[in-house]
């Protein structure tokens, strides 16, 4: 490779990157005020409200809203025992204004859907639900994509995208399966390596301007957390069992006490996983739109061009995180299936 | 806290969309990139193992030759000694034969010698008688009365004899 080319890539992909991080943050700073503006529409003149604009970010939502003169409608799928099945679009619940109305009895309340006031089983392609079609087709695109490289490939170097990649995939393997899972570890290396990347690429994406806050959100990781308490514990071996229900080495008094905490246990470590995920993430967003509102708080250029150069280095930390929490939900997955599968030392 | 109620929906669609995603990457990617990434480590590790056990029947080969070669020229060593050996011996043996002969020879001459030397000294013995007989009748027939002329006779005799 020629250094010259090595010199112009690396500043091409700087400019890039800090466009993009400078985009990001203007855009969510755009959302910040486009929510601003409907408030003073709605409610005569009412003050600024950073904590409903931030909430309303992190949180899910029928519809995708980009700006205030983009917004995507997404398909609203309901259930219920009255009507049965019911898929219309989530517009229908405003009117030209972007007033709330109410839709054949369907009425639409802080992201819950009732029909007459009873409650209704709400299947909707949220925001957050597209996040994770766009996620999975992503991952599905780039690693088909990878593996015909590597049929293509047999025999020569990685190149491109393969090469990219085969390093994050080795390392997986090598770092966190194989440490953790000894000889068991291709039985659970697919599961884990999806896993990796789903939260990965789920992080990197909703870090993009007007993406949702999808592993930010606490359904997601619990569906995560759940996957690995199932694996973990249909993998658990009779070791496993035998240190939960009549933990070895231990005088019988002290069983009374340890019996209770070793079977709640069970059920801490995969919540560890979906708060630690979901908090992680969640607050990384929160930091920083309260940052961008500052501007809108103060009214000031200055604190505007300062928050955005805050919010840029914020942006970068984000990057690092996203990585790190692709890592760590992995990693205690990886130990967590280890320990359950465990060959008896003692 | 809305945040901490997971909505219905997102858990429905990323369970189903996490199973489905799970089952189409396992097969189609994650199986041939595991497959492929093995196998290229295999390949690398066996060419890393033969080229080492090419080195080891490299340095076997060498020596096998450096064995050879000192076996080589041990054994010519050995055998220009044994030749040497040899040489000196046949040296030593003709030697021997021909200081035997040259003393047999001698041994031969000196007894021929010997011999002849008896049969002489036998012959001389008995000249010498017939010279003494032959001599003492001259002297008997000349001079028998006179002392004197006998003495002449007898001195003239002796004179006569020569030994040779």
């Amino acid at each position: 490779m020629k250094r010259p080319f090595l010199a112009l890539k690396t500043a091409f992909l700087a400019v890039f990157f800090s466009f993009f991080v400078a985009l990001s943050g203007w855009a969510q700073a755009e959302e910040v005020h486009a929510d601003t503006t409907v408030a003073a529409h709605g409610e005569e003149a009412e003050s600024f409200n950073a904590n409903e604009v931030i909430i309303h970010h992190v949180l899910d939502d029928h519809q995708w809203h980009f700006t205030d003169h983009m917004v995507l409608p997404l398909p609203v799928i309901v259930y219920s025992e009255a009507e049965g099945l019911r898929v219309f679009m989530s517009s229908n619940f405003y009117d030209e204004h972007h007033q709330p109305v109410v839709y054949q009895g369907y009425k639409l309340e802080h992201n819950h859907i009732t029909l007459n006031d009873q409650p209704v089983v709400d299947l909707s392609i949220t925001k957050n639900v597209a996040m994770v079609f766009i996620n999975a087709a992503l991952m599905l695109l780039i690693f088909l994509a990878v593996a015909r490289a590597y049929r293509n490939n047999t025999g020569r170097a990685p190149k491109g995208l393969q090469s990219f990649l085969e390093p994050i995939i080795v390392f997986v393997r090598d770092e966190i399966v194989k440490p953790n899972l000894g000889h068991h570890y291709q039985k659970y290396l697919p599961y884990l390596l999806t896993l990796f990347f789903f939260i990965l690429f789920g992080n990197l994406l909703g870090l993009l301007p007007g993406a949702g806050n999808m592993t930010g959100n606490i359904a997601v990781t619990l569906t995560l957390a759940v996957f690995t308490f199932l694996i973990t514990n249909f993998s658990g071996n009779a070791t496993y069992w035998k240190h939960i229900f009549w933990t070895p080495g231990v005088p019988l008094p002290l069983r009374i006490i340890i019996l209770p905490v070793e079977i709640v246990g069970i059920f801490t470590k995969p919540f560890s996983l979906t708060i630690r995920l979901f908090v992680a993430i969640t607050a990384g967003h929160i930091v920083l739109l309260s940052l961008l509102c500052l501007t809108f708080i103060f009214h000031s250029w200055v604190v505007g061009f300062g928050a955005t150069l805050v919010v840029l280095f914020i942006n970068l930390i984000e990057l690092l995180v996203a990585g790190i929490q692709a890592y760590v939900f992995t990693l205690f997955t990886a130990l967590y299936i280890g320990m359950a599968t465990a060959d008896d030392h003692h | 806290m809305e945040f901490l109620t997971p909505g219905t929906g997102l858990l429905f669609w990323q369970f189903v969309v996490f199973v489905l995603l799970f089952l189409l990457l396992s097969k189609f990617a994650w199986k041939p990139i595991l497959g492929s990434l093995q196998e290229r480590e295999a390949s690398i590790q066996q060419a890393l193992d033969s080229a080492e056990k090419a080195k080891q029947e490299m340095a076997s080969l060498k020596s096998d030759n450096e064995k050879l070669l000192k076996e080589a020229r041990e054994e010519r060593d050995r055998i220009l000694r044994d030749a040497r050996t040899a040489a000196n011996q046949i040296h030593d043996q003709a030697q021997t034969d021909a200081r035997k002969n040259a003393d047999k020879i001698i041994e031969d001459a000196r007894a021929v010698i010997n011999t002849e030397k008896q049969v002489a000294l036998r012959e001389l013995k008995s000249q010498v008688a017939q010279f003494s007989l032959e001599i003492a009748e001259k002297v008997i027939r000349k001079n028998l009365s006179n002392d004197a002329a006998q003495k002449e006779l007898a001195e003239a005799y002796v004179k006569e004899i020569k030994i040779n």
